[in-house]
């Protein structure tokens, strides 16, 4: 049997590899100082040199578990094969070194924080990956795939190269399939003074349409407020803050607030995306000067909580299927909405049966902190790579779970792949999908 | 001349339209829009099956289309909807379409003054602006950040002049954007473009760009300056003397830049939004002078008032002297004039408006879902179910509320002038 671990050191991506070609090992020091005079500081270098290998970090890893324990896919490990070499060598390391550690800052590392709630000393090994990452950036070996998406967002503040005309035919094709379903819908574009501006992600408008127009049933049922712009600034989501181009995550998070600010609305409500939520809430925010979101911003999670506790949506006949929950990293560790995520699955659904552990404690999906988005070089390392999440869903499984709810994009895409791959036969939803199923419709909003 | 010389200034409140009655003509009613003037309520409605019109002051107009979207009133009051029929999208203006027809139109804009109204529309997948139904020449794989020059005479967009293949990162960073004026690409392609401006004088154009994946600067006319900095935002021309300014960002924080060089010494958490006062003698900008706090700074003097959410909407009154913006702590919307908020903190305040002496300054707000006019600080005895921003008369003497009154079908559309001290005091 050929090592997993080993085969993964074969993998090629054309963005590391040509990326390379360019540098030279002068090149990177260069850099690295640069970096180091400018960007680093006494957390940087608290983060790398506090840790004591104790290696409680690596029982926290679902990478380090599900490849057999192996040291090198422990969060402590990740560090010492990448920043605490370039910090104790001042970057004067190889061409060689620098693709490796591209690799494992991108491939490796969710950021999904789990490591740094089971340090002793509250090490963010997130914090030094992502350091990595921008080092990476810097230096032009980024992956390939991740690369084009935060060149997407450069040119089209979206993630999926959607242009402006394709975002908003989706949206009306959306309104006109949904107006055959509930008479008079409206899925209200560019218009000022409502309350809240609902903004998804890139994918919706290019792969999951059905979102939106879920979402507008919802928002209609509930005689809500609401608009969606015509304009960039549509999407939350944020790719360039995972290669490490603050200054573009800078850009596009200031056009998606300032679309908040222009349509005069008093909160962002945002769809079922975590690593979104990282940006708009903490990174991309604070990387522009504003200390929390200039305008609330409500994850869906909190927002469907709203609706069904406030009665403005019902509950017609609950979602029979069993199901469990996968809580994402960043809207649960990250903002600690799992109480909430609890409340609405129990509203919606007659049978749910955990995963263990769960809430803060859980497993990240693999695909998150862009590593789903580094594209199809890294499919099966990330798939490989947690073992962990697919035992879980099996366990879940043999009690009975027949669907697991994932309110995050990037969690369904990883989740996917891992039924699929590890073959557990099990349906994946949205809360929007089950909620649309279950809820009290009306014919008309006329 | 003023545009607003001509309207009916003389004071007294008239009643322009039933608009609560007109869900009884029209299965589909959608959010009204008010003209300039005030003498127009307009909104678009559904007629019959998959057909759309727009209804003004109570009568719908002659020929319906299969879709309306984005209605909106040109400063000089003529009334634009984003119209298809049959597949084909174009401009409808005063409820005529424009003749050219196109796969797809969006992003309406109107020169300052009302006469030229710019569209960007899509043909086969390829890109170009229109503008009084004139289509460029040339189209493009691809455009956005649409700017029209002062007089409404040019328009200018980012393009994509070179194609790029799915996830061809490096021919990407080769640079295959560029700036079209009136549909002429500039002969030089950078990594990025974004905010573009038209000089004063119509002829110029400048813009944020990208060089590499690293290096951001000013190009002008299609020349970047020499000089590149980490980060850089939308550039305006000095109306005095042609230079162009931008906010850069340096080692020590943000700055203001002219021609490339340092021409603020203050340095700040962020700096952007910058405006040249009518006259051209001051330069302001909304900035924060430490994280997290937010204020405009004029001539380089952030203001002592700062605001812990967002600071925005800041402009300079006519007379060059004074300026005012929105300011918000705590979701509370506050309008602050020469760096003295007002007390009253609203939901939402829009932008405020000085009279054109300059000695008054108005906005429409927001509390608890109702809405009035508030005018130094003094709000008007009445609230309303929806105004529109506030007006002053020529003379500064008076202001013009637009307000639907009323609610549900007693709803009615008027049309106030009103003198200042009706403003409580």
């Amino acid at each position: 049997m050929k090592d997993a671990a080993v085969e993964n050191t074969q993998i090629h991506d054309e963005g590391i590899e040509k990326g390379a070609e360019k540098l030279t090992p002068e090149k990177i020091q260069q850099v690295y100082q640069k970096m180091m005079d400018a960007e680093a500081g006494a957390r940087l270098k608290t983060y790398v040199e506090s840790c004591v290998s104790c290696g409680l970090c690596s029982e926290a890893c679902h990478f380090y578990l599900s490849y057999d324990k192996d040291p090198r896919y422990s969060p402590a490990g990740k560090v010492k094969q990448t920043m605490a070499v370039l910090m104790k060598k001042k970057g004067r390391v190889s061409v060689e070194f620098m693709k490796k550690a591209s690799e494992i800052a991108s491939t490796e590392c969710n950021l999904c924080k789990r490591c740094a709630q089971y340090c002793p000393f509250g090490l963010d090994i997130a914090y030094v990956m992502l350091f990595v990452r921008r080092l990476c950036h810097k230096l032009g070996i980024s992956p390939q795939y991740i690369q084009d998406t935060a060149q997407s967002h450069s040119v089209t503040y979206n993630q999926m190269w959607v242009k402006e005309d394709e975002w908003i035919d989706s949206l009306q094709w959306q309104e006109e399939e949904a107006q055959e379903e509930i008479e008079g819908l409206r899925i209200p574009v560019e218009k000022e003074g409502a309350d809240i501006f609902y903004s998804v992600i890139g994918p919706e408008p290019k792969f999951r349409a059905q979102l939106i127009y879920q979402a507008a049933v919802i928002f209609n049922a509930a005689g809500l407020n609401w608009t969606m712009p015509a304009t960039p600034g549509w999407d939350n989501s944020d790719m360039a803050m995972y290669t490490g181009d603050n200054e573009i995550m800078a850009r596009i998070k200031r056009m998606h607030f300032e679309t908040a600010m222009r349509l005069k609305v008093k909160r962002i409500v945002m769809g079922e995306c975590g690593h979104a939520f990282r940006s708009i809430y903490d990174m991309g925010n604070r990387a522009l000067g504003w200390r929390m979101p200039p305008v609330e911003v409500t994850h869906s999670i909190e927002f469907f909580y709203e609706l069904i506790k406030s009665g403005k949506i019902k509950i017609a006949k609950k979602y029979e299927p069993t199901v469990t929950i996968h809580d994402p990293c960043n809207v649960i560790r990250g903002r600690g909405l799992h109480d909430m995520l609890r409340y609405v699955v129990h509203a919606i659904c007659e049978n749910v049966e955990e995963m263990h552990p769960n809430r803060e404690h859980n497993f990240c999906c693999s695909a998150g902190g862009g590593v789903i988005n580094c594209g199809p070089p890294w499919k099966m390392k990330r798939v490989n790579g947690n073992k962990v999440k697919a035992q879980q869903l099996f366990d879940a499984k043999s009690r009975g779970a027949e669907t697991c709810v994932a309110p995050c994009h990037n969690c369904h895409g990883g989740l996917e792949d891992i039924i699929h791959h590890n073959e557990i036969g099990m349906d994946l939803k949205f809360l929007g999908d089950i909620i649309y199923e279950v809820m009290e419709k009306p014919e008309s909003v006329l | 001349m003023d545009i607003s010389s001509s309207w009916d200034w003389n004071a007294g409140r008239k009643e322009i339209a039933q608009f609560g009655n007109w869900p009884t003509s029209f299965d589909w009613v959608e959010e009204p829009y008010a003209s300039p003037d005030g003498e127009k309520i307009a909104a678009v409605v559904k007629t019959g099956e998959m057909e759309f019109s727009v209804c003004v002051n109570g009568t719908a107009w002659e020929n319906p289309f299969d879709k309306v979207w984005f209605l909106r009133f040109a400063p000089d009051g003529r009334l634009t909807g984003i119209v298809s029929d049959t597949g084909q999208w174009t401009l409808a203006v005063d409820g005529e379409a424009w003749e050219e027809k196109f796969d797809y139109l969006w992003d309406t804009h109107f020169s300052p003054n009302g006469k030229s109204i710019i569209c960007a529309a899509q043909n086969g997948m390829r890109y170009l602006l229109v503008n009084n139904g004139t289509p460029w020449q040339t189209a493009f794989a691809n455009m956005g950040h649409t700017a029209v020059s002062p007089d409404g005479s040019r328009t200018a967009a980012v393009v994509q002049t070179e194609g790029f293949k799915e996830a061809e990162i490096f021919k990407f960073q080769e640079g295959c954007f560029s700036v079209a004026v009136d549909g002429q690409a500039w002969g030089r392609n950078f990594v990025n473009a974004w905010g573009l401006t038209f000089s004063p004088d119509n002829q110029r154009v400048a813009t944020e760009v990208r060089v590499n994946l690293y290096d951001y600067t000013i190009a002008v006319d299609g020349q970047p300056w020499p000089t590149t900095f980490p980060s850089i935002w939308k550039p305006s021309f000095n109306p005095t003397n042609g230079s162009v300014v931008a906010p850069a960002k340096t080692p020590g924080g943000w700055t203001m830049v002219s021609d490339g060089q340092p021409l603020w010494n203050g340095r700040y958490a962020q700096l952007w939004h910058q405006m040249y006062s009518p006259d051209g003698n001051h330069l302001a900008a909304i900035v924060a002078p430490k994280y997290g706090h937010w204020t405009m700074a004029v001539d380089d003097k952030p203001w002592a008032r700062t605001f812990d959410d967002f600071v925005t909407d800041a402009s300079f009154s006519p007379d060059s002297k004074r300026a005012a913006c929105i300011g918000v702590t705590n979701k509370r919307h506050h309008i602050c004039v020469d760096g003295q908020a007002w007390s009253e903190g609203y939901d939402m305040v829009w932008a405020p408006v000085f009279s054109p002496d300059s000695q008054h300054v108005a906005a429409k707000v927001e509390k608890d879902g109702q809405f009035t006019l508030v005018m130094d600080g003094k709000p008007l005895k009445n609230t309303y179910t929806k105004v529109w921003d506030p007006v002053f008369s020529p003379d500064s003497q008076n202001v013009l509320l637009r307000a639907l009154e009323g609610s549900g079908s007693d709803t009615i559309y008027t049309r106030s002038v009103l003198p200042l001290n009706k403003f409580l005091g």
